[in-house]
């Protein structure tokens, strides 16, 4: 596995990661802000009773840090297979160059 | 609090305190070179890396702090939690790779990889200072806190000794150490945090927690005044000496055998009743009683019950074993007693009196008691509590202490496992601390003087081993974080300002060399700084750093990854903003004029909290001053985004 060591890596490869991150990171950002925002403009909605028997606040609470953990595991998936495509396309190069 | 030495916690403490010091001087041995000083030479174990991450990051905020701002506050300290844990999806999405990328030891010279510019490197190895600094102020308190129920010594003895032993860790060993000793505690307190709740659950509510007789719940005494025409004339057994008003609340003083108490005169439809109070009298002649006593009569005492427990609508004396979700439903019907502070002289006497006040479950598990959003809300409360989410969000990327640990894997594959391991662990952790506030808030074990030991003491309750190894553990929690912190500190001193900015040229032996000096510095500044905020709670104060952290660094770190015009007057000018502009909001916060001696009511301001106006000033600044001062000198290094 060197494909992803420092600056070997391609730049193609560096930019979907990238752009998969940002990506992630604007989806909990605007859940995030939504628990913020309810606080702050709609606060008896943090009151009410979701299935399960708990108020708002804190189904989105514990939802919000199970998220960060779900979507961090997606992101690691991703970004692996980018590498493994990547690390597959170099070996297929290098291969296709080997037999000029 | 009145605390007596527990002996079998001396023996787990000084077992782990000699251990973790063992560690240090085994892997010290192996350290040389600078750069295995600052980061073990980029060779460690990407699971290793991952729960040291954890373990950096579970610092006595997360375990001391949070557990105790929600056994004392309720849902508002889980506010932390969450905060602290969106501030890893920053960490991981935008920047750990990037800056892995980067391949540089410090956050300083992660900035500086395309400049080389002298500017930002005076500026970001202020930031790293002052970071860890505000960072490090709240791990002392939280060390003096954590020594007086353990070793039964004062506050300043256990920020003295805390600092004493990171300071020959640092000195000895290095990062090498560090990471393993993290990586250590970092696992335990997850393992113990799990154990804690399992027996929270376990032993489920109940009106008199007494724990099968093992601690004895205290009932407080409740008398019935005579009273007439609304003025309290007697009280049976007792003679009236005093009363004082404090806003909407009456407190009277009676005395019986020569011992005087004060009590909480509540008047409502049932009648007129006087509550017994925890009071702290500081005599005019330097003495201190405790509800009127003596500290050795041990009449002061630990609380935090439920005065009513509603299971289906009807009311009951316990519950038995609950699960998780029944356990937090239950607390929501239920109804809890929090004790409140208030302060008034009493003639020569300055008095500390903790009131019940009953509040209802449902308002308990709301945010709204510290952070004021809904009732009672005004728009500064409502801006302070935007404020904090803001910067617990963006602090986390941004702090000098946790990043430096990206550099201890070797690939950017590696630091990203090592990411998500951190980011799976911290968060199974922070749900956890939700049972434990809570389980401390209902099972009387909280020490009105200062929260941060909720979580401890409920240990405690559930037997002393049980709190001997949770404090020993979380007082290596303390010193590993302090010494990934005075490593930081000493990285911005002795390699980025004297190294760098001053171009000394120091060799690989003089650079570690200075680096301890640095140490020992930082060491002795911390330690003072531990003693002159003891009893604020924890987390509060880990909100300031992450507030600065989040200003200071983060917009300049954003840019240069994701804007190619950044330049490096803008990232020196925007560090050095966001510093300035969020010292000054906290040095005038309400708390700070607390701390000068003032009332906190007639602060210049009431924003706890400085990043929801420092984090867009320092974004602002960046922007323009990219734009007004474009980049000259380049180096480049293939970094793209």
């Amino acid at each position: 596995m060197h494909v992803n060591n420092t600056s070997t890596e391609k730049e193609s490869l560096t930019k979907r990661k990238s752009v998969l991150g940002i990506r992630l990171f604007f989806i909990y950002l605007i859940c995030y802000a939504g628990f913020v925002v309810i606080g702050v403009f709609q606060y008896e909605l943090l009151a009410v009773q979701v299935p399960g028997g708990l108020n708002l606040a804190l189904a989105y609470g514990i939802g919000l840090i199970i998220f960060a953990v779900i979507l961090g595991v997606v992101y690691n998936y991703y970004c692996t297979k980018y590498e493994d495509e990547a690390e597959a396309e170099q070996s297929n190069e290098i291969e296709e160059g080997g037999a000029v | 609090m009145i605390y007596e030495i527990s002996y079998v916690a001396l023996l787990f403490f000084f077992i782990f305190v000699g251990l973790v010091i063992g560690l240090s001087f085994y892997f010290g041995r192996k350290t040389s070179s600078s750069s295995s000083y600052y980061a073990a030479g980029g060779q460690i174990h990407w699971g290793v890396n991952g729960i040291a991450f954890a373990g950096d990051y579970l610092s006595a905020a997360s375990f001391l702090g949070i557990c105790g701002m929600i056994a004392v506050s309720g849902f508002d300290g889980f506010l932390y939690a969450i905060g602290f844990l969106g501030g890893w999806v920053v960490a991981l999405f935008l920047i750990a790779e990037p800056f892995k990328r980067l391949g540089k030891y410090t956050f300083t010279d992660a900035l500086n990889a395309k400049f080389n510019s002298r500017a930002i490197t005076l500026a970001a190895s202020i930031g790293t200072l002052i970071v860890s600094v505000f960072y490090l102020i709240p791990q002392m308190v939280g060390a003096g806190d954590l020594v007086m129920p353990l070793l039964g010594l004062p506050h300043w003895v256990g920020v003295l000794l805390v600092g004493a032993i990171v300071i020959v860790i640092v000195a000895s060993a290095g990062m090498a150490s560090t990471t393993y000793v993290q990586f250590l505690k970092g696992g335990l307190l997850i393992v113990l945090s799990v154990v804690l709740t399992f027996f929270i659950l376990k032993n489920g509510l109940t009106l008199t927690p007494n724990f099968k007789g093992s601690s004895s719940h205290y009932t407080f005494m409740e008398l019935t005044p005579q009273v007439e025409n609304e003025k309290l004339i007697a009280v049976n057994d007792w003679d009236v000496v005093g009363q004082q008003t404090v806003g909407n609340k009456t407190f009277v003083k009676l005395s019986q055998n020569g011992i005087e108490r004060w009590f909480d005169w509540t008047q409502d439809a049932n009648g007129s009743m006087l509550k017994e109070t925890l009071t702290v009298t500081q005599r005019a002649d330097g003495q201190t009683l405790y509800n009127g006593e003596p500290k050795e009569n041990r009449r002061f005492y630990q609380v935090g019950h439920m005065s009513k427990i509603v299971v289906n609508g009807q009311e009951v004396g316990e519950t038995g074993a609950v699960g998780p979700f029944e356990f937090l439903s239950t607390l929501q019907e239920s109804e809890i007693v929090r004790f409140l502070q208030v302060k008034f002289s009493d003639g020569a006497d300055e008095v500390s009196v903790y009131y019940q006040e009953p509040t209802a479950g449902a308002t308990f598990m709301l945010p709204g008691l510290k952070y004021k959003i809904g009732r009672d809300a005004n728009l500064w409360s409502k801006l302070d509590f935007i404020s904090l989410m803001l910067a617990l969000f963006l602090g986390t990327a941004a702090l000098p202490h946790i990043l430096i640990r990206y550099y201890t894997v070797k690939t950017p594959r590696d630091a990203r496992k090592s990411t998500i391991l951190a980011i799976t662990a911290i968060g199974g952790f922070y749900i956890l601390t939700l049972f434990m506030g809570l389980g401390a808030a209902v099972n009387g074990v909280l020490d009105v003087e200062s929260s941060n030991m909720s979580a401890p003491l409920l240990a405690r309750a559930f037997g002393a081993v049980l709190f001997s190894i949770i404090s020993a553990v979380a007082f290596a929690t303390v010193l590993g974080t302090v010494a990934g912190l005075i490593v930081a500190s000493s990285g911005a001193i002795a390699h980025d300002f004297i190294d760098i900015y001053l171009k000394k040229n120091l060799s690989d032996h003089r650079k570690v060399q200075v680096g301890k000096i640095a140490a020992f510095a930082v060491g002795i500044f911390a330690i003072l700084l531990g003693m002159a905020f003891k009893g604020i709670n924890v987390s509060f104060l880990v909100g300031w750093a992450f507030a600065i952290a989040a200003s200071a660094n983060l917009p300049a770190i954003l840019f240069l990854l994701f804007w190619k015009k950044t330049s490096e007057t803008g990232i020196a000018a925007s560090i050095i903003v966001g510093i300035v502009s969020s010292l000054l909001i906290i040095l005038t916060s309400p708390t700070m004029w607390d701390k000068y001696g003032l009332d906190p009511a007639n602060a210049i301001h009431q924003l706890e909290n400085p990043a929801l106006i420092s984090f867009p000033l320092a974004v602002l600044t960046v922007y323009l001053v990219s734009l007004w001062y474009p980049k000259q000198n380049a180096v480049g290094n293939g970094l793209t985004a």
